[in-house]
């Protein structure tokens, strides 16, 4: 009995509920671009007025900027390495920002008081279709990494100690991905999931040590896939001797 | 009726992947470049300008330092020479107040001997002429003690 009213509960929560947007052909989910533009605008407005006036002594926002920046080119530098960490260091940072400012986002702002005819809005990040996405760009970026920085040399790296890591190598290729992705999903989506479930079995002051447990997670989340994909870059363009 | 439809094959489900991923990918992209133009240059700029800036700065401090220590090194001879120069000017200069003095002293010394010598001399002229005179008048006088003599007998 009690089960069963706590599936019903569940259900409250619309878990696996999308509002479908449909054009043409193909089928989106619209609550995901709704809340990644919505994150995305306040993230751009947020640098543009961080940008607007660069000083050489840097004031307010601009001092953020810089340390977020500088943070950026740390992770970049230090798992790509001297050599090319430049060319990848906008993709490594946008990675970082948009998951960082989607899970955020997804955990701070309250969306369930918007409703929707269907579905509801959350964190970008906590649909697969978003991190299967980033998962698969990182994927295509280490194999233009690797391919743009040495050729053909590049695949001596999936026989590099011994030609017995090859079926290991190329497995790889998939576990990467797979990896990325449902590491980020699982993570958002369980901690949207129990945030959700705790304010509906107790809306007051028991839910926030586990939101602020989300937020934690949400940006550990964000480190991992930034660093992750700078590592695999790293990995591809790295000279083996 | 179960809410939980988490592999929901055609309608809905947590795994329900659709035009959603590539469209979601290419605004990745879009965002990549957006991101890039509008942060990461011109933050990129901005702060590797300041490194430079500070390196240079860093850098010119340091060519000053040694610069600095190069000129307190030249004049640190400079003074040593300049001392010994005076130390070997001073004692010169006693030297060559000695030896005038000696020389001084010398001629002084004589000169004293000469007209000591001098007077000495005419000490003696004088008193060999006083002597003669003596002599003479004692002569003188007893001749004419002599003559008195013979004339009274």
């Amino acid at each position: 009995m009690f089960f069963n009213s706590l599936l019903t509960n569940f259900a409250a929560l619309e878990v696996g509920q999308h509002l479908y947007w449909q054009i043409g052909n193909i089928r989106l989910h619209g609550q995901v671009f709704l809340t990644s533009w919505i994150l995305l605008g306040a993230l751009l407005v947020f640098i543009s007025l961080g940008t607007k006036k660069m000083e050489n002594d840097p004031k307010g926002l601009q001092n953020l900027l810089e340390f977020l920046w500088d943070y950026i080119r740390d992770l970049a530098r230090t798992q790509i390495g001297e050599k090319v960490y430049r060319d990848w260091m906008p993709f490594i940072g946008t990675l970082f920002l948009f998951v960082f400012v989607s899970n955020w986002g997804g955990a701070l702002i309250p969306w369930r008081l918007i409703k929707l005819p269907s579905g509801e809005l959350g964190a970008p990040t906590a649909d697969i279709n978003t991190t299967i996405a980033l998962a698969l760009l990182v994927s295509l970026s280490y194999f233009y990494a690797g391919l743009s920085n040495k050729g053909w040399r590049y695949f001596e790296y999936y026989v590099h100690p011994t030609p017995i890591m090859l079926p290991f190598k190329i497995l790889e290729d998939f576990t990467k991905p797979l990896s990325l992705s449902f590491r980020l999903f699982g993570n958002i989506l369980a901690d949207e999931l129990v945030v959700g479930v705790l304010v509906f079995l107790v809306p007051l002051i028991l839910p926030i040590p586990v939101m602020f447990l989300g937020l934690f997670t949400s940006a550990i989340q964000a480190l991992i896939f930034a660093t992750l994909a700078a590592y695999y870059i790293g990995e591809a363009v790295e000279e083996h001797h | 009726m179960l809410a939980f439809n988490f592999f929901g094959a055609t309608e809905g489900g947590l795994f329900d992947i659709n035009a959603t991923l590539p469209l979601m990918a290419i605004q990745v992209v879009a965002l990549t470049y957006i991101l890039n133009s509008l942060f990461f240059k011109p933050v990129g700029n901005v702060v590797e300008k300041r490194e430079k800036f500070v390196s240079n700065n860093i850098i010119e401090a340091k060519n000053k330092l040694s610069e600095v220590k190069k000129l307190e090194a030249d004049l640190l001879t400079q003074l040593q020479s300049a001392r010994t120069e005076a130390q070997r000017i001073v004692s010169e200069a006693e030297n060559e107040s000695d030896k005038l003095y000696k020389e001084a002293l010398e001629l002084a010394n004589n000169e004293a001997n000469a007209s000591k010598e001098k007077a000495r001399l005419e000490i003696e002229s004088q008193t060999s002429a006083a002597r003669d005179q003596l002599s003479k008048q004692a002569d003188d006088l007893s001749e004419l003690i002599v003559n008195r003599l013979i004339l009274e007998k």
